[in-house]
């Protein structure tokens, strides 16, 4: 799964797979912590107390 | 009772008539558990599982589920991605159709590993040369996805809608949601493909083994097709039951026949190759291996060529016929007898590649092996259906699943 793990190669196979999966999770944990952040700085500037 | 936590404006059950409901599903969902826990703690003894059928009950419904549950990835992709606005009236639902689907192909799977607690393995020593590390990546990563599409909605719920954190979250979430419907559509693209590629690969197994494109078995793309297909003609069955359930009318006609139009000709172009493939299959790769066509479906008490005409000629062709043509969409009866059979067709075809592939002899010496799941199999395979019913409730109780339903049923 790392590259540090005992049976990774630095091979096609390897970096194909492993960085798709790096790649989506990244996608998704960096989309998730723009949402979380801007919510805070939005909750923090009084945003959200009223319906629309 | 429960009436500060229910939507605005729509009118629901009493809070009596509900948790009846909730009780029997309840009930069928214990004796699932009962049978999980009897799975985890004897062992996979308890199924009827052998060294024909390494693959069996648990596998066709998690690959059918998953391929059911291919109505979120693909309509959020038309949403979000193609832009098809009309379609955020019937998204939300999909997306927890598509959460239901995949948390229930997720728990059968934590049964079928055997041992559970080393399920991470797959994560951590991944085999990068199989298609089942690919599905193992692509469906949980895609499942968090569902988490994520699936989170707004909740968050607004009537109550937690009031903390101002929560509606700004919820906010914020639908302003990117298509990123994440794209990396939605991408994961599933793969996993639902590799689903497929796993058949294909077995060039052991005749009845599954295809060529294809580079590492890509033309099953690959097939259980793509099919899902992208059929998966929004079970969100259409979905949604249909639970109007009939909740006596409303809960989604616009034309939301339904839009969907059900790419339903009908994703299904079209679907049934057409996979009619090529079945014919090429016939005729070129299967003699080359040394089997006719009729190998497959003679000999044995069950699979008879008649499984096959029913999967592509019966449940493809005819419901394809019916949803591409305006008179067959306009026609609520023929609709939905279409999106019955599309919705059979995927699981049949999803069982023959599964169980068909096992129960065939490869070898002259063997015979036919025929299998029926043990009760605990069974049980455990209903259980994500009581689970998928208490939380379809749970979730149009409290939640504003759809936008036009205020619209549609008007409270005097």
């Amino acid at each position: 799964m790392f590259p540090f793990a005992f049976e990774w190669v630095w091979d096609a196979g390897h970096v194909v797979f492993m960085g798709g999966l790096w790649y989506a999770l990244s996608i998704i944990g960096l989309g998730m912590t723009y949402c979380i952040i801007k919510a805070v700085i939005d909750t923090s500037k009084g945003k959200g107390g009223h319906h629309h | 009772m429960d009436s500060a936590l229910i939507p605005k404006g729509v009118k629901r059950c009493s809070l009596g008539l509900f948790t009846l409901g909730i009780a029997v599903a309840g009930a069928v969902l214990l004796w699932g558990v009962y049978a999980m826990l009897l799975c985890w703690i004897k062992g996979l003894n308890q199924t009827n599982m052998n060294d024909y059928y390494g693959f069996a009950l648990w596998i066709w419904a998690d690959l059918a589920v998953i391929a059911l549950g291919g109505g979120a990835f693909f309509t959020g992709f038309l949403r979000y991605v193609i832009g098809k606005d009309e379609l955020k009236n019937i998204i939300n639902y999909a997306v927890i159709i598509g959460f239901i689907c995949y948390s229930s192909a997720l728990l059968i799977l934590a049964i079928d590993v055997g041992q559970p607690l080393r399920s991470w393995f797959i994560f951590w020593h991944a085999n990068v040369h199989s298609m089942l590390t690919e599905v193992a990546f692509c469906l949980s990563c895609y499942f968090v996805v569902l988490i994520i599409e699936f989170i707004p909605l909740i968050l607004e719920n009537r109550q937690l809608d009031k903390v101002p954190f929560f509606h700004n979250l919820s906010h914020n979430m639908h302003e990117v949601m298509a990123i994440f419907a794209a990396t939605g559509a991408f994961l599933s693209f793969f996993h639902q493909g590799s689903m497929g590629g796993i058949a294909g690969v077995l060039y052991g197994r005749p009845f599954g083994s295809r060529e294809g494109l580079l590492v890509w078995p033309w099953t690959f793309f097939l259980f793509t097709w099919s899902a992208a297909a059929c998966g929004p003609c079970f969100t259409i069955l979905v949604t249909w039951i639970t109007e009939k359930i909740t006596k409303k009318k809960l989604v616009k006609d034309n939301v339904i026949r839009l969907l059900a139009k790419i339903s009908g000709w994703m299904l079209a172009t679907y049934i057409i190759a996979k009619i090529i493939d079945t014919w090429y299959w016939a005729t070129v790769t299967a003699p080359s291996m040394g089997f006719t066509l009729m190998d497959f479906y003679s000999n044995n008490a069950f699979y008879g060529i008649w499984i096959l005409v029913l999967e592509i000629f019966v449940c493809g062709v005819i419901p394809a016929l019916i949803l591409i043509t305006k008179t067959g969409r306009n026609n609520s009866k023929l609709l939905m007898t279409a999106v019955i059979l599309a919705v059979i067709g995927v699981c049949i075809n999803r069982w023959v590649m599964v169980l068909q592939m096992m129960a065939m002899p490869v070898l002259t010496f063997e015979n036919w092996v025929l299998y029926l799941p043990s009760w605990q199999e069974v049980a455990t395979t209903i259980l994500p259906v009581a689970y998928g019913v208490i939380v379809l409730a749970l979730s149009y109780r409290y939640l504003p699943v759809f936008p036009q339903e205020k619209e549609l049923n008007p409270i005097d």
